[in-house]
């Protein structure tokens, strides 16, 4: 188990410090593109299968079991279920958080508890630490909490959260 | 009950790895070579006798290094060969040696050897910050999502849907490192107790730094040959007899997290192949993937080693200890041993390899074994491999 490196030195290194022009301009998509712009108005866009039924949120062009085109715009509830949700402390470079960070996911209606994939979203859950903490959220039903409709924009963040109904 | 088979039978006769630790001195092409050479050694084989090369190896981000499979090809015996590099997020590492057993089983190599290489410690501030990359640009990266998240997130629904406490799946924890400890290849050996993982730094509630496996570097290697050559190396090569793996979709906002589908699929194609229809009783040994202590139980319950949400129970009352009914992660697993991601899968099968050899040291099972199964995942929580062999 021994190491030739200490603690300390692990944090002593030379650095390359170019930073690279790096930045990319994805695309929405076909499908994504309807759906951000739906939820400039206030409504979670999906897109339904006409084979098979099932309902893709977010949208897809095509369904990934039928594989034919989803044909079919349809709007669900921006209200659901908690699947799960945990409180962050660390950000996304692993800095430390004061406040925790609580996020989840949503099966949003409509769709049933038995069903294995779903209409759902992954978003920030207003909740407090306890809630989670005690997983006294989940399965708890949730509605998204919109933005004012001047500062919304056409993305994901157009909802704040999803608070307990 | 085999049939009819249609590949070639593919033997294991050879396996070395680097020692895993937080930051090596070596450089990744080293530490390849390293692994490699041990294995050829191990084999009693030479590069020159080897016909093709498999390299596994996570995201390029990692080593700071783009075209990883190119950049380590002369670390790994590659040059003037056929190589190729496979990848499939974490479950990379077992994957490289089912690669390595289908160049085999082709009956298009006769010897191959697989390389599977991380190094983990290079990327400033932290190695999390890579992982920025995966999620979907649209819908997910605005929320600046980390990885530990999803792995909190399935963590707390398996809880739920179970009825799961913290106090029982730290136990994995606990049984790793304490594993691990005979393990000279390991980094984070060592005997710890159910409150010290409790009582660690909380980073996304439910998971705490002691439920987490370590950054790490390192690599590892495996010389498979066809089965009608084996013997001339070897009189105990250790047979590949089943493999399977199974990807599911990248949307893991919108499917049942409690339970890995997707493993079970790729566990039933291995056990097709092998001829296991009673897992629990014709398993004897398994390395299921753990880079969090909770998947393993997630994992022994999508191998169906245990019903769902059972696997806890059967964990407290010592069925997957060292000289249990089928000891799970004997080497001491991603969380004992390190989490050099690719190199850690194929260090999975490279301990089940020796397990069924009779040459794993202090970490041999006190029970005599003769099935093995070795199992990684990774994605999105989405992918998975799994090998099954004999001796």
């Amino acid at each position: 188990m021994v190491h030739p490196l200490k603690e300390e030195e692990l944090k002593e290194h030379f650095t390359v410090t170019y930073r690279p022009q790096a930045k990319y301009s994805y695309t929405a998509g076909q499908a994504l593109s309807t759906f951000l712009r739906g939820l400039r108005e206030g409504k979670i866009l999906g897109r339904k299968c006409p084979r098979c039924g099932r309902v893709y949120v977010p949208p897809r062009l095509y369904c990934e079991d039928c594989f034919y085109p989803t044909s079919q715009w349809v709007e669900v509830k921006d209200e659901g279920i908690v699947m799960t949700a945990v409180a962050s402390f660390i950000s996304w470079t692993r800095d430390r958080l004061e406040e925790p960070e609580i996020v989840g996911t949503i099966r949003l209606f409509p769709s049933s508890p038995r069903d294995y994939v779903y209409p759902g979203l992954f978003h920030r859950i207003c909740c407090s630490y306890d809630d989670v903490k005690s997983m006294r959220i989940m399965g708890k039903t949730v509605r998204a909490r919109w933005k004012p409709v001047e500062k919304r924009e056409g993305s994901i963040e157009d909802i704040e959260c999803f608070e307990v109904v | 009950m085999k049939t009819n088979l249609k590949f070639r039978r593919v033997a294991a006769i050879g396996a070395g790895m680097t020692p895993f630790r937080r930051r090596m001195l070596e450089t990744p092409q080293e530490l390849a070579w390293e692994a490699s050479r041990k294995a050829l050694d191990e084999a009693g084989l030479e590069l020159r006798d080897i016909d093709c090369v498999v390299i596994g190896s996570a995201p390029d981000a990692f080593d700071g290094v783009h075209m990883k499979g190119e950049y380590l090809a002369h670390g790994a015996g590659g040059v003037m060969k056929p190589a190729s590099r496979v990848y499939v997020g974490g479950a990379t590492g077992v994957m490289t040696a089912i690669s390595g057993w289908y160049h085999v089983a082709s009956g298009m190599c006769k010897k191959v050897l697989a390389v599977a290489e991380e190094k983990m410690s290079p990327g400033r501030p932290h190695p999390q910050a890579v992982f920025r990359y995966i999620w979907d640009p649209i819908t997910e990266k605005p929320l600046n999502p980390n990885l530990i998240w999803i792995f909190a997130m399935e963590m707390h629904r398996y809880m739920f849907v179970n009825k799961i406490s913290k106090e029982e799946i730290a136990l994995v924890s606990v049984k790793n490192k304490r594993n691990a400890a005979n393990n000279p290849y390991a980094q984070l050996g060592g005997e710890i107790t159910v409150d010290d993982v409790l009582r660690s730094e909380v980073l996304v509630w439910p998971v705490q730094l002691l439920d987490v496996s370590p950054v790490s570097d390192g690599a590892a290697a495996m010389v498979f040959v066809d089965g009608d050559i084996a013997r001339r190396y070897t009189d105990t090569p250790i047979w590949v007899e089943g493999v399977g793996w199974t990807l599911d979709n990248t949307s893991w906002p919108n499917r049942e997290l409690a339970y890995p589908r997707y493993l079970e699929n790729a566990a039933r194609m291995a056990y097709r192949m092998a001829g296991i229809e009673r897992p629990q009783r014709e398993i004897d040994v398994v390395e299921p993937y753990d880079p969090f202590d909770y998947k393993e139980l997630h994992h022994l319950e999508g191998l169906m080693l245990a019903r769902k949400g059972e696997a806890p129970l059967l964990l407290k009352e010592g069925f997957f200890d060292r000289d249990g009914d089928i000891p799970s992660s004997p080497s001491g697993g991603l969380l004992g041993v390190g989490n050099p991601i690719a190199a850690a899968g194929l260090m999975k099968v490279i301990s089940i390899y020796w397990q069924l050899k009779g040459t794993a040291g202090k970490m041999q099972v006190k029970r005599p074994v003769h099935t093995g199964v070795a199992q990684a995942w990774g994605d999105l929580m989405q992918a998975s491999t799994v090998i099954v062999m004999r001796n």
